[in-house]
């Protein structure tokens, strides 16, 4: 076509903000397609990572509105980050993503319905910890009453829909030992020799529901010399609320924490949730224009470790008990994706007498579980859990290692919906088992 | 018949759920890896010939025009549907039908993923050889339309030298099948005529394509050069050797030091041109063969020789390559990847004149290219908020294509003509090339309903006509 029509057609513009200096990364190759699970399963431009970023494109040039069907096409986007890892072009996805969905969250009226329980979960739970303990106690009630089980022998909830029963499915057991405070707020390091000072984030719904893991990761680091430190008073990271556009509140937190940990003099700071990692690792970017955090929070982020590189960064010892079952690794999306870690967790389960571990295809696929997309989205969710598992079975492991909260529901839950009779636990619990056997 | 009654029957085909309409949807496919974009009328996503049938008699009905998409990874321009209509999605039309390893054929749907494909053969050591850059992304009926090419297909021809046998939709709504899963069909050669005919004769439905067995042995070598025509005359000596390798790809320094960023290939970037040479065969004798390439590597004073020591070295060295024009993308905000054919004696005399074009527009150029068939690919970073620079990247490209032309090369390797380069083939063809393809057009689709805007010069056009050396 003549240079005349093309320098028409093609649109010479620029905006100097930072969503527009992301945007503009994007060369539309089309690369990243194959890696995004929902256009893999939906097929469509508008479910692709370079079709959003068109939309968001649109949007933040002004020619397009935003709409429900907008917002439809931006939030069936899993946020695993697949095609981060892919773009030869080192486009941030995330970047663009969490500002449309902010604008989508700020520009789009939503049911009340919707807007309320948003509000409740987002504003009002979330970001207070009494509460979430308080929440979780009236679900434990309802687990150990009797009401659950009269619920799932009534069928009561499939007759309000499908979904929403298997949501009830997946609840895990809330540990009774997360209603108080499990953890203590100094561990000291076994055997005596300190060789580091470190924070724990324990996280929410690690806190709640995977009680003994966070307690299997503070062993872990007491083994390996470290003095560790989880402040009774810490808040969510944030990191649902900036998947879900809530911006504002999330800054809100980052800046509790960043207060919290920084002045208890961390050699590191660690995170057994490959969610709340990634989301850490972030704050920096999420506060540079603060000027007052600006420059406390980036040095927070670059503190941050996910436990798996923490361990294999200060030469972990290694364990001597056995395990002798034969484990498959799934990658948790923000950790491969999110944080460009994927030997580590494989070093330690490789470090383990007796434990066989085999490859998994496409396990750095994300299982569907992806916030609260298994919430959100149950039919895709489940599309993506089957093809998981599928893969999982193909693998004759008896055991199913990862790290992450949310993968750990959805794989569980998976196991199950396969017919699979496998266990599914954090890396960090398999290394502490490892330890806890050179006792026997 | 209004928009919406079109929309209905469209419906009645495929269903109400594959069909698309709202500008939310649309603007997804306003574009493909080219930089023009048009707007579409509709998306249908059709799963079966029938239902491709079914939609192309409607639209032939209704003059409606039409353009089938895959991956939209095409950088012509081919899958952009300048005047609007339907497009034809196949991305859900990715299914494998059959596997036959006795007779080594696959029949696939044209929404196939080009990789897919060899992935799927992988645990029988058999794979589909064509692999464009993009192979990851892109789908084989979109490579059947552009006749795609890949660092490959230096020792094993192009994508046509693979298909065997279609199954096309033409624009009116009949169905054909073309040749078959055995060679050499009586009768005109019209799976020959419909590969590379970027998708104005009608949309493929079904593909019967060759499949090999992987190589016994292969070799992949690492030469860096300290300027870019030593690297270029080692490329000429080795063919002259009489060997040829199975891949034979060249980059300079602005492509090594993007790809390095990224991949982290172990390219060195201090070198001025690298050149990535692959050689396949039996395990005997591969030793022999790969020490006489770097000898002769050497003699052409190679800085290095680097032999992969194992599959995932190799694999990493071919990353850097694949990624490159992405990686590209690294250092600007969008660049223009060119794709243009010079003779391989040429390849010295074009590479100067290509940076002497660059220095006169004051742009940048990298280039990445198999430069075993002489196929050039040099790629101009674009600043878009600089419409004067823009501009300027255009213009050189614009003069580059036609440097490759007058060397005695063609206007294109494997990218397609597409909506890119229509205005540019009376540089190659005169009035009668021309006039001829024309006809061809018109038997198969005389109304230009299909994929319309493509390959020949707009009609009334002031054209620049020089005629090619032959």
């Amino acid at each position: 076509m003549p240079i005349e029509d093309l320098l028409k057609n093609v649109g010479v513009d620029f905006q100097e903000d930072s969503v527009h200096e992301e945007i503009m990364k994007c060369v539309g190759c089309g690369l990243c397609l194959p890696y995004c699970p929902t256009y893999r399963e939906v097929g469509t431009e508008m479910a692709s990572p370079r079709g959003r970023i068109a939309l968001a494109k649109e949007y933040f040039d002004g020619k397009l509105k935003i709409t429900p069907r907008f917002a439809e096409h931006l939030y069936l986007c899993l946020e695993c980050l697949a095609c981060e890892t892919a773009c030869p072009s080192g486009v941030k996805f995330h970047r663009i993503m969490e500002p449309a969905r902010e604008a989508i969250k700020k520009n789009l009226e939503r049911p009340l319905w919707d807007r309320m329980v948003r509000d409740m979960v987002f504003k009002h739970i979330f970001p207070y910890p009494k509460r979430l303990q308080l929440l979780a106690g009236f679900l434990r009630l309802y687990q150990v009453s009797g009401l659950q089980w009269l619920v799932r022998k009534t069928g009561l909830l499939r007759s309000i829909s499908e979904s929403l029963e298997e949501t009830e499915q997946m609840l895990p057991p809330i540990q009774p030992k997360a209603l108080r405070d499990a953890l203590k707020e100094v561990t000291p390091p076994l055997g005596g020799r300190k060789q580091y000072r470190v924070g724990f984030l324990s996280g929410c719904v690690m806190n709640l529901v995977f009680t003994p893991i966070n307690l299997a990761t503070v062993r872990v680091l007491a083994r390996n010399g470290c003095e560790v430190i989880t402040p009774r008073f810490q808040k969510c990271c944030g990191a649902l609320h900036l998947h879900n556009g809530e911006t504002d509140i999330a800054r809100q937190m980052a800046r509790y924490n960043i207060d919290i940990f920084e002045k208890l003099q961390l050699d590191a700071l660690l995170v057994n949730s490959a969610g709340c990692g990634s989301a850490l690792k972030e704050y920096g970017e999420l506060l540079k224009d603060d000027s007052r955090y600006a420059q406390k929070a980036s040095a927070f982020s670059q503190k941050v470790k996910d436990i798996s590189e923490f361990l294999v960064e200060i030469g972990f010892v290694k364990p001597q008990g056995a395990i002798y079952r034969k484990v498959a690794y799934d990658d948790p999306c923000h950790l491969i994706h999110g944080q460009g870690i994927k030997f580590q967790p494989r070093e330690i389960l490789k470090s383990i007498p007796g434990l066989e571990l085999v490859e998994l295809k496409e396990s750095d696929w994300c299982c569907g579980s992806a916030g609260i997309y298994n919430i959100t989205h149950p039919e895709l969710s489940m599309r993506l859990l089957d093809r998981k598992m599928a893969h999982v079975k193909a693998t004759g492991a008896d055991l199913l290692a990862t790290a992450n909260p949310g993968c750990i529901l959805q794989l569980r839950w998976g196991a199950k919906r396969a017919g699979l009779k496998m266990d599914v636990v954090h890396v960090v619990e398999l290394l502490d088992q490892a330890y806890s056997k050179e006792l026997e | 018949m209004d928009k919406k009654s079109l929309i209905d029957e469209l419906a009645q085909i495929v269903g109400v759920e594959n069909v698309f309409h709202e500008p939310e949807d649309l603007i997804t496919y306003q574009y493909d890896a080219y930089l023009s974009r048009a707007m579409p009328d509709f998306v249908v996503f059709p799963t079966t010939t029938e239902q491709v049938s079914k939609i192309l008699k409607v639209a032939s009905r209704e003059k409606v025009p039409f353009v089938a998409r895959g991956a939209g990874t095409g950088i012509s321009g081919g899958a952009i549907p300048v005047k609007g209509g339907i497009v034809v999605a196949l991305s859900r039309m990715n299914k494998i039908l059959e596997i036959d390893f006795e007779s080594r054929r696959a029949r696939v749907q044209p929404g196939v993923i080009n990789l897919d494909l060899s992935h799927a053969m992988k645990d029988k050591g058999f794979h589909y050889i064509p692999d464009p850059a993009s192979q990851q992304s892109c789908t084989i009926g979109g490579n059947v339309a552009e006749n795609a090419g890949g660092p490959h297909c230096l020792a094993y021809g192009v994508t046509t030298n693979h298909v065997l046998g279609l199954t096309v939709v033409l624009p009116n709504g009949e169905i054909i099948h073309t040749g078959g899963k055995a060679l050499d069909y009586p009768g005109y050669d019209l799976t020959g005529l419909l590969v590379g005919s970027e998708g104005t004769l009608g949309i493929v439905t079904e593909i019967i394509v060759r499949i090999e067995h992987r190589p016994e042995a292969v070799k992949t070598l690492l030469a860096s050069f300290s300027s870019m025509l030593d690297a270029a005359k080692t490329v000429s000596a080795i063919i002259a050797s009489g060997t040829i390798p199975a891949a034979l790809e060249m980059m300079d320094k602005p492509a090594i030091e993007a790809v390095e960023a990224f991949a982290h290939a172990g390219y060195p970037v201090e070198a001025a041109a690298v050149l990535l040479i692959e050689l396949e065969g039996l395990k005997d004798g591969m030793d022999r063969l790969a020490k006489k390439i770097v000898e002769i590597c050497q003699s052409h004073k190679a800085i290095e020789v680097k032999v992969a020591q194992n599959e995932q070295e190799r694999m990493q060295l071919w990353k850097g390559r694949k990624c490159a024009a992405g990686a590209i993308g690294r250092i600007c905000n969008k660049y223009y990847l060119h794709d243009c054919v010079v003779p391989r004696n040429k390849l010295v005399a074009v590479l100067s004149e290509i940076y002497q074009i660059a220095e006169k527009y004051q742009v940048q150029v990298a280039n990445v290219f198999h430069a075993g068939d002489g196929n050039l690919h040099p790629l101009v970073p674009m600043d878009m908020s600089d419409r004067d620079q823009v501009e300027r990247a255009l213009r050189a490209g614009d003069e580059i294509l036609k440097c490759c032309i007058q060397a005695g090369g063609t206007l294109s390797g494997e990218h397609g003509i597409g909506l890119e380069k229509n205005e540019l083939m009376p540089l190659i063809f005169n009035e009668a090339d021309l006039t001829a393809m024309k006809k061809v057009k018109a038997v198969f689709n005389p109304e230009d309903l299909c994929n319309p805007g493509k390959i020949f010069p707009t009609p009334g056009r002031c054209l620049e006509v020089t005629q090619r050396p032959r």
